[in-house]
């Protein structure tokens, strides 16, 4: 990116003056980048944090529900459905599947464990054998080769900075989703119970809260949150059946940012990480993952409670 | 106490003879069976290693992967300039060192976020190890230095036998009670002085070294490796899953699940190559449902159920 100066230009101020407009593009360029990366993250992250928040389930297969909401769509896709209009199928249909898992899997396991902390390391180990279960699954129905469409892939420009468009539905897509989400737990009612669920599981089970019916609506919550954003991920990403687990982590170490179990939480971790791979990925591409493994443990060792975390 | 002490020369005259069984399989057996005994050993390796530490503790680790490939790298690095002993040896002194500098770190993190940290360890040296091998070195993987079958046997069978000398000790002696303690209640464990930060710490990194050590032999049997082989998370799950399956109350339990785990493993790709990682899965869901004692406190059950036996001495 070093300024062009063109061979008639003799004064040297003008070509300066170039140079600092086309480092100004290049940050803006990096900035909304990470932005745009960052609504994604943080979509899926709200999902993981529910389901370990609320639900105790560590699910090392959320990458694999966000795998499914996005195939969803590219089949559909290819059936002809627009692709935003697809978000009404494959959300529920992940929701159901998400319920159902905890309604018989995870309430088993749940029940039956000698200790919260025996569940939970328990719970994890069968979201293991559900990311083998689902991502196999998906192989003998898809293929493993990489899929992909294209659809709003015109560009936007922003003071010079160039986008996809699908790239800017897709942040505003995340954000709604977040703030709707956001709502839902703070004034409706059944969010009230979810809120009381994660605060303290017996309690509410005495004040009428049927425990079981709210712990499974929050998994099935957080595997439509993953497969709403597997859908959008499609539209601008290629997928494959084995994409799931890199999303996992990512989601992993966004909650860890942001603080376990928090929506806002997860919000400030996603767009804290998507600048950072934005930042990170301009300057050395191959080391972004690294960089986030390393801002990850960083975290866990200097605040394991988050940003947002008590 | 009769009956203890006879109980006692029996399972020493089993070990024994089990023992002299395995070391003269290679001169009996098939090159197939000697290689698929190789693959059981490595996973009992990894998995009593494993056990070693988060057994008795409870700490999950998700970082047998790192350990392990610490191992293999070890081994492409040093293979063909040091005799294989010393590789194997460095290998295993590698991952100790680094689960010295990891626990150090972490292990003062509580439940989710050990196991999250050990995780991100996997991961974080998998992709640093591939963006220095292709922007430094510029490869992608490297080629390892082989030896027989037989020879990587014996040192497999070798690592195992110093693994189950050193789990026995650990067990039986007052570092063990200790260990055990940790996990039932670690502050109160703490007040009874025993010095819990350092056991908890050496512990993890003796359990290393034995990971590393198998990674080092494991690595000139696969000749080719790169980082995603090195560094394969499934690695850090599968003592997980073995030892829960195959029961972690006692020694032999995860040595039970390791071996079976690892045969139906090998069974599964070679009946069923493009279902077995579907079947597998389902396997392991019904066995973390329906096996929460694993096969050991399921034949446990069972025994005690035979009429006459309700106070069996187990």
């Amino acid at each position: 990116m070093t300024p062009i100066i063109s061979p008639g230009s003799s004064s040297n101020i003008d070509s300066q003056k170039r140079g600092i407009v086309i480092a100004m593009v290049k940050i803006l360029d990096v900035v909304i980048a990470g932005l745009l990366m960052g609504g994604i993250y943080a979509l899926i992250a709200v999902g993981l944090s529910l389901q370990y928040g609320v639900a105790r389930v560590l699910n090392i297969a959320h990458g694999e529900f966000i795998m499914l909401g996005a195939f969803i769509t590219w089949w559909l896709y290819t059936h002809g459905i627009n692709p935003l209009f697809s978000l009404a199928f494959s959300g529920p249909i992940i929701f159901i599947i998400g319920a159902l898992l905890y309604r018989t899997l995870f309430t088993r396991l749940r029940t039956s464990a000698a200790s919260p902390a025996a569940y939970e390391g328990t719970s994890m180990l069968a979201c293991f054998a559900l990311l083998f279960i689902i991502q196999n699954v998906a192989i003998l129905i898809w293929g493993a080769d990489i899929k992909g469409y294209s659809y709003l892939a015109f560009p936007v420009d922003f003071w010079g900075a160039k986008f996809a468009a699908n790239r800017l539905v897709t942040l505003g897509f995340a954000i709604m989703l977040g703030l709707v989400f956001y709502l839902f737990l703070a004034r409706a009612r059944l969010g009230k119970a979810i809120r009381a669920a994660a605060q303290d599981p017996a309690t509410a089970g005495l004040m009428g809260v049927n425990i079981n019916q709210v712990l499974a609506l929050c998994f099935g919550l957080g595997a439509l949150m993953a497969g709403l954003g597997g859908s959008l991920i499609s539209m601008s990403y290629k997928i494959q059946p084995t994409m799931g687990l890199e999303y996992t982590i990512i989601a992993l170490i966004v909650i860890v940012l942001g603080g376990l179990g928090s929506i806002p939480g997860s919000f400030i971790g996603g767009f804290l990480l998507g600048l950072v791979g934005s930042i990170v990925t301009s300057i050395e591409p191959g080391l972004s993952l690294v960089a986030y493994y390393f801002i990850f443990m960083l975290m866990l060792l200097v605040k394991p409670t988050g940003i947002l975390g008590k | 106490m009769r009956r203890a002490i006879s109980n006692r020369a029996f399972i020493l005259g089993f070990v024994v003879v089990l023992f002299i069984l395995l070391a003269s399989l290679p001169l009996l057996a098939s090159q197939y069976a000697v290689i698929l005994l190789t693959s059981v050993f490595m996973y009992i390796i990894i998995t009593v290693s494993w056990t070693m530490f988060s057994g008795p503790t409870g700490y999950i680790s998700l970082a047998p992967a790192a350990f392990f490939g610490v191992g293999v790298y070890t081994s492409a690095l040093l293979g063909l300039s040091l005799p294989l002993p010393a590789v194997i040896g460095i290998g295993g002194l590698g991952s100790f060192c680094l689960a010295l500098l990891v626990g150090a770190l972490t292990l003062r993190l509580k439940g989710i976020y050990f196991v999250m940290f050990t995780f991100g360890l996997v991961e974080l040296l998998l992709h640093f190890i591939i963006w220095w091998e292709v922007n430094i070195t510029g490869t992608t993987g490297r080629m390892v230095p082989t030896v027989s079958n037989t020879t990587v046997y014996y040192l497999m069978l070798t690592v195992f036998t110093v693994l189950m000398f050193t789990t026995y000790f650990i067990r039986r002696s007052k570092y063990g009670l200790a260990l055990q303690s940790i996990g039932e209640e670690e502050e109160a464990a703490a007040h009874t002085g025993i010095n819990v930060t350092a056991l908890k710490i050496i512990t993890f990194a003796v359990s290393a070294f034995f990971m590393g050590a198998a990674g080092a032999i494991m690595a000139t049997r696969w000749t080719y490796i790169d980082p995603r082989i090195a560094f394969n998370p499934l690695l850090s799950f599968m003592p997980v899953l073995m030892a829960i399956f195959g029961g972690m109350g006692q020694l032999y339990g995860p040595i039970i699940g390791a071996a079976i785990f690892t045969y139906l493993e090998e069974f599964l790709i070679t009946r069923f190559p493009y279902h077995y990682m579907l079947i597998f899965g389902i396997i392991m869901v019904l066995a973390i449902v329906y096996l929460p004692d694993g096969v050991v406190g399921l034949l446990q059950k069972l025994w005690k159920r035979i009429p006459g036996r309700k106070h069996a001495d187990t």
